[in-house]
């Protein structure tokens, strides 16, 4: 695995670090509000990002929103902040309300779309973002465009035809294609030993003649450094890198799970003490570009944006019924 | 203006594409070098080149998930599944995706995409060469479902079709590719999707096809026209979205309705448009509809004389035909 220590240094000042810290850390207050409003009773549904900032904030933060493209996952809630979406976009689509920008209330919470912000429409049935990913990169190269594709996926939905249809179409054709996979560990309770029989998903990338990395989830400058040459390789026509992240899942599955049937308290405690939000803010403190001070300021702030977007998208209407109709074809 | 066989009309309405938007691109299994393996895109790689006719790995998911992406990111992908036998691999991409994405995204997202694929049998193609597989997608809704019945229709569906803003699946029958021969005008023309073709007048029954059928229910309508008996056809052109007033006018005129499709009987387009005549003009009908469709069997065999068992031939149209006039 590559680390961060020789990094400092790789283009990244202090002010995009601090930018890369704040994203993560409001990845991880809205989820946690998510959660909130979910016992509360005001939404139905919740799927997190807990524990897996290090590596979407890592990623996002080595591309280019103004011209690169994203295929995301529902976990990929910093990636898409990093994208443009803002905490009040967020919780109107946690909420279902109509001013939801990736759906407009219609789909379940996190399905996270929106042209404006590049970043691509989702579905539910996982890995299918792969060959699409892939499609949005060829139009990049067939266009002669200084721009990349990035999608992401769990581990367990690599196992997907979908996966490897569409790295190998990219891998073919040399396409400026990311393809990230974020090893939580788990496919909902299944652990990685049953989904497959290798321990990095990364060496399958030997299958289509790519690069495949392994990087740690908990330090995002060794997941940015790896991005960033994925990044440089893909623009030089050098086609798709697959990068594999091992990161963690803090939470169950989703609100309407319960992790305890197959996952010991001991492991989750173990598995906390990985958590890049701390990490990277232990890391900035050292290399003296944070105190307690800045953290104390950069939480209120932080807590502020999520108030806010929780009081607005709370008051904001829910869509017409009537409006269930539209948009099943272009009009 | 040109006499052209059905295959050259597509081939020639691509190419036509091709010059005119530089966003099309067109690709499949062995679209390229090869030209399709019936020929349908012969001499479009070397016209236009390997960036925009491209053979793809065999992978159908690929074929249209990447062509989503590509529609997603401004281009106009024609993607040819080379046989419609074999787009079920694709389905997730096309129902879970290209159908949905519009609906999903609130309007923010379209995918303009058609997805080509030759279907239908009496080729001696069996099991997985001779499939009609069109029920499955009309029934979606974000998809559209256009078959075309002549070479004329080729080319005006065609070009409508990748105008369109919508995915569009454009069912080509394999035994219609070389059979079926008509003039095509040299100009780009568009026939609206949706709009049914009106394409014999009678008076005793109407028969409602399309596709290859429509052909076949012309010879059936001449036969039985000797006979007296005067029979109206009413081309579909596509079945999703139905041409519901010119199924219903065709109803409320004949009184008799036989529906023809080769697609299986149970859960066919058929159905579907009984239906609608049950509902909305039953009270103008002399006779039950009749349905003449492929046998509910899993697929098409391969003998001649078990295939010819399967096939709905102009014969059995004129018999179906026949009985319903004398109700």
């Amino acid at each position: 695995m590559a680390g961060s220590d020789a990094l400092y240094g790789l283009g990244l000042d202090a002010k995009k670090i601090e930018t890369m810290y704040y994203y993560m850390v409001l990845s991880r207050a809205l989820d946690e509000r998510m959660w909130i409003l979910n016992r509360q009773g005001k939404s139905a549904f919740v799927i997190s990002c807990q524990g897996q900032e290090g590596a979407q904030i890592g990623v996002a933060a080595a591309l280019d929103p103004a011209v690169d493209w994203v295929a995301p996952y529902y976990r990929d809630l910093g990636v898409v902040l990093y994208f443009g979406m803002t905490p009040r976009d967020i919780m109107l689509g946690q909420l279902a309300k109509a001013e939801d920008p990736s759906s407009g209330g219609r789909q379940m919470p996190a399905h996270y779309g929106s042209r404006a912000h590049h970043i691509l429409t989702g579905s539910s049935p996982v890995a299918t973002q792969v060959p699409h990913a892939a499609g949005i990169a060829w139009a990049f190269k067939l266009r002669h465009q200084e721009a990349v594709a990035m999608t992401s996926l769990g581990e367990g939905s690599t196992n997907q035809g979908e996966f490897h249809e569409g790295l190998n179409f990219a891998a073919v054709h040399k396409l400026p294609l990311l393809v990230v996979v974020e090893n939580n560990g788990f496919a909902i309770s299944v652990p990685q030993s049953k989904e497959m029989a290798i321990q990095d998903v990364a060496a399958r990338a030997a299958g289509y003649g790519i690069p495949g990395i392994v990087v740690r989830g908990s330090d995002p400058l060794a997941v940015y450094q790896a991005a960033h040459e994925a990044r440089r390789r893909a623009l030089a026509g050098d086609g798709p890198t697959l990068i594999e992240i091992k990161t963690h899942r803090f939470t169950p599955h989703s609100s309407d799970d319960d992790d305890r049937s197959y996952r010991t308290r001991e492991q989750l405690t173990a598995e906390k003490k990985d958590d890049a939000v701390h990490l990277f803010r232990h890391w900035m403190v050292e290399q003296q570009l944070w105190d307690d001070e800045r953290e104390k300021a950069l939480r209120q702030r932080i807590r502020g944006e999520v108030d806010d977007a929780t009081d607005y998208a709370e008051a904001a209407p829910y869509p017409d019924p009537a409006s269930f109709l539209g948009h099943v074809y272009h009009t | 203006m040109a006499v052209m066989t059905y295959l050259e009309a597509i081939r020639e309405t691509l190419r036509q594409e091709l010059r005119r938007d530089n966003r099309i691109i067109i690709y499949g299994e062995d679209v390229g070098v090869r030209g399709g393996v019936f020929r349908v895109t012969e001499g479009l790689q070397a016209e236009f080149g390997e960036e925009r006719v491209i053979d793809s790995p065999l992978a159908e998911a690929a074929i249209i998930g990447t062509a989503i992406g590509a529609a997603v990111n401004g281009l106009r992908p024609v993607p040819e599944i080379q046989f419609a036998d074999f787009i079920f691999p694709a389905i997730n991409q096309i129902v879970q995706e290209a159908a949905r994405i519009r609906y999903r995204s609130n309007g923010d997202f379209g995918v303009p995409l058609v997805i080509r694929a030759p279907f239908g049998g009496g080729v001696h193609g069996a099991l997985y060469h001779s499939q009609s597989v069109e029920a499955f997608f009309a029934h979606v809704p974000g998809l559209k479902v256009v078959i075309p019945a002549t070479p004329y229709d080729a080319k005006g569906l065609l070009a409508s079709a990748i105008q369109d803003e919508d995915p569009v699946l454009y069912f080509e029958h394999k035994a219609a590719y070389r059979s079926l021969k008509g003039e095509v005008p040299d100009e780009r023309y568009l026939i609206p999707i949706g709009k049914a073709d009106l394409k014999r007048e009678g008076k005793d029954l109407s028969i409602i096809t399309y596709g290859l059928m429509v052909s076949y229910a012309q010879r059936a309508a001449e036969t039985l026209d000797k006979e007296g008996i005067s029979v109206e056809i009413l081309d579909l052109r596509t079945i999703r979205p139905l041409d519901v007033e010119a199924i219903l006018d065709t109803a409320k005129k004949t009184g008799r309705v036989l529906v023809v499709h080769e697609d299986n009987l149970t859960g066919g387009i058929g159905g579907e448009v009984s239906a609608l005549i049950a509902e909305h003009a039953l009270f103008y009908l002399d006779a039950p509809i009749m349905r003449l469709a492929g046998p509910d069997v899993p697929a098409m065999p391969y003998s001649p004389p078990l295939e010819h068992a399967f096939m709905v031939t102009p014969d059995k149209i004129a018999e179906a035909a026949r009985k319903l006039a004398k109700f």
